[in-house]
């Protein structure tokens, strides 16, 4: 019964070994010159602290949209990926499956196509 | 792997509206010297392509049809066999289910499509005009239109919570944008805001009444909750809480009291283009929803929905009536007006089973789709002749605004006359047979106090239908500036207002078209 759960571990080590090892080895081997600039806070784009009601660029807004958009799109292939392979080998009705992720990328695309064309995506 | 690859025939209209709206969104974007036009353009000729294909796919509607065409002279009894013949070849069941039991074709569908559409197509033409004036009658409104007839669609014809809900969100975001359109006006921006803000609400009502039904029943499409409710097999506590949360979302989107603090502001402050549209299609659509998920789904707790149906109903018919005389906008008088014709929707709808008898059920609904169908072809005249009184840099949204209309242009007074009579109820207009058919089915089902109380409340409202009839007549027009409007507002204006007359002449057709409709899709 426990032993089913050793994937489970492993993972978990694996997981954090990944995470921990290049910090510490960054820690181990990296030259260490800190400076004020350095060691302040960061956020991309923004000053770190000052008055949460500062008006902002609306293009962010665009950008975090159209990521969720494709992010979607991804979360939407990789089940579809997987059982694409049993169509297959099922064979009947692979055409009519991969035709309907088809047609679901193609309206994205058209998305895309029409942002572009609509300068979405030119920050200046 | 048992996957059946689905039939598409029963979503064709769907399908050609999907495809339109890439179509389109693609042209305006590569053709922008004539994207306004060509996207309306071509908006209008998807709706009543669609609209057309609507009827194709179902049969008993085409039939249905087909022997009104044939009994018109010269070419009708060819043009119904050409009609016929293009539909030849599918032999379709009178209900067909498809989509894995995600979308039902059945005549109610069609028939309440068809109606939508056209209703859609119409508030655009009306609109045209005074979005120009403001300058925004960009391609993305038409595109928006579309995309909430897509929604509207899916959610009239759908068989399954989560194809419900995704119509229902497809059609009020497409809605959010449509009233925040005007992007100067601080008014619009305000009344989206609440409109967005609430209807969220309001969808994660319904979202959580949803999940506690798929949490009794096990099941999200509507047949098989009702199969599970039938046979017992559902916790009652939790079947009754979840309906409780689906009847305050489905009242929301109806607009009835007391979800319906929305629909005054939001009438009030959207651009009245788009206010004639949340008034018209959108309300069939509400309709439709209500009958998917209590009839459809929930038929088993009739005695539940109804007592609660009976509660939003006789507040909205009281409210909607007693506020609308306090009101000197008009569009805020029309938005308390809906409210209690939206009241008088439920009433038909709560007629439907008395102890258990089911005997009553085609007759009450029946009533409230033809009230709900009414209401939309006089809900497109009143707001039709707000646009018209309007122009650019000029908003009629007074009811002072209607002074004296007799004298600039006593057509259109005598239009705005018929639409305001048959909205009180006065023989022999539409709304006047619509009042009648809802009141016999609620006194068949015993509960004649509430007729008296529709009733009653119906004679009150009489006072602000007529105080603007009586403007418009008898007080000297403040603002003597011709109306001006294009001559195809003009002529639809007038075919509109005229038909409410001449159904409320001979209202038999459309009854027993709705009667039709429901007997072949129950």
């Amino acid at each position: 019964m426990l032993e089913n759960y050793f994937p489970v571990l492993m993972f978990i080590l694996v997981g954090l070994g990944f995470g921990l090892v290049p910090v510490i080895l960054g820690r181990l081997v990296a030259p260490n010159r800190p400076g004020s600039e350095k060691l302040s806070p960061y956020e991309c784009g923004f000053e770190a602290f000052e008055d949460a009601r500062m008006k902002f660029d609306v293009r962010y807004y665009l950008i975090a949209i159209l990521f969720i958009l494709f992010d979607l799109e991804i979360a939407f292939l990789f089940p579809w990926a997987t059982v694409f392979q049993e169509f297959i080998a099922a064979g009947q009705v692979a055409w009519f499956v991969f035709g309907s992720v088809m047609v679901f990328i193609a309206v994205l695309v058209i998305g895309y196509v029409v942002e572009w064309k609509n300068g979405a995506l030119d920050w200046e | 792997m048992n996957f059946v690859v689905p039939d598409f025939y029963p979503a064709a209209a769907e399908i050609l509206v999907a495809v339109m709206a890439l179509v389109i969104m693609l042209a305006s974007t590569f053709a922008r010297r004539v994207a306004s036009d060509l996207a309306y353009g071509l908006t209008q000729l998807t709706l009543v392509f669609a609209a057309l294909v609507s009827v194709l796919v179902s049969p008993n509607l085409l039939a249905a049809v087909a022997a009104v065409i044939s009994e018109l002279p010269l070419f009708g009894v060819r043009l119904a066999e050409v009609l016929m013949s293009l539909a030849e070849g599918y032999a379709a069941n009178e209900v067909v289910a498809t989509f894995s039991g995600m979308f039902i074709g059945d005549m109610l569908g069609g028939l309440l499509k068809v109606f939508s559409l056209l209703a859609v197509a119409i508030a655009l033409l009306y609109g045209r005009g005074y979005l120009a004036d403001r300058k925004i009658d960009r391609p993305e409104y038409y595109l928006l239109s579309l995309l909430m007839s897509l929604g509207m669609m899916v959610m009239i014809s759908a068989n399954h919570m989560l194809s419900l809900y995704m119509g229902l969100e497809m059609m009020s975001l497409s809605l959010y944008g449509m009233v925040a359109f005007d992007r100067e006006s601080p008014r619009a921006t305000e009344a989206a805001m609440k409109y967005f803000v609430l209807g969220a609400l309001a969808s994660g009502l319904l979202l959580y009444g949803m999940s506690m039904i798929y949490g009794a029943t096990g099941s999200l499409e509507l047949s098989g909750i009702a199969q599970s409710i039938y046979h017992q097999a559902a916790n009652k506590t939790v079947l009754v809480f979840g309906l409780v949360f689906i009847v305050a979302g489905v009242a929301f989107k109806l607009g009835v009291v007391p979800f319906h603090m929305w629909v005054p502001d939001v009438y009030q402050g959207a651009p009245t283009a788009v206010t004639l549209m949340i008034s018209s299609a959108p309300k069939l659509a509400a309709f439709a929803m209500a009958m998917r998920l209590l009839v459809y789904g929930l038929f088993e707790l009739a005695d539940q929905w109804q007592t609660m149906l009976m509660f939003l109903s006789v507040l909205s018919i009281v409210l909607g009536n007693l506020a609308a005389i306090a009101q000197s906008n008009i569009k805020r008088m029309l938005a308390y007006s809906g409210i209690s014709h939206m009241g008088f929707v439920l009433l038909g709808l709560l007629a439907g089973v008395v102890d258990g008898d089911r005997n009553f059920a085609l007759n009450a609904y029946s009533s409230a789709m033809f009230y709900a169908v009414s209401y939309v072809i006089m809900s497109l005249a009143s707001f039709g002749m707000v646009i018209l009184l309007s122009r650019a840099g000029f908003e009629a949204e007074t009811i002072d605004d209607f002074k004296g209309l007799n004298k600039r242009n006593s057509w259109f007074a005598a239009l705005m006359m018929i639409v305001m009579f048959s909205m009180a109820g006065i023989p022999f207009f539409i709304g006047f047979f619509a009042k009648l058919s809802v009141l016999q089915a609620v006194v068949a089902a015993g509960y004649v106090w509430l007729a008296v109380v529709a009733v009653l409340m119906s004679v009150i409202g009489a006072f602000y239908y007529l105080r603007v009839v009586k403007v418009m007549y008898f007080e000297e027009p403040v603002d003597s500036t011709p109306i001006r409007a294009q001559g195809e507002v003009r002529f639809l204006l007038s075919a509109n207002g005229l038909a409410i007359a001449v159904l409320g002449l001979l209202p038999q057709g459309l009854m027993s078209l709705c009667a039709y409709a429901l007997l072949a899709s129950l």
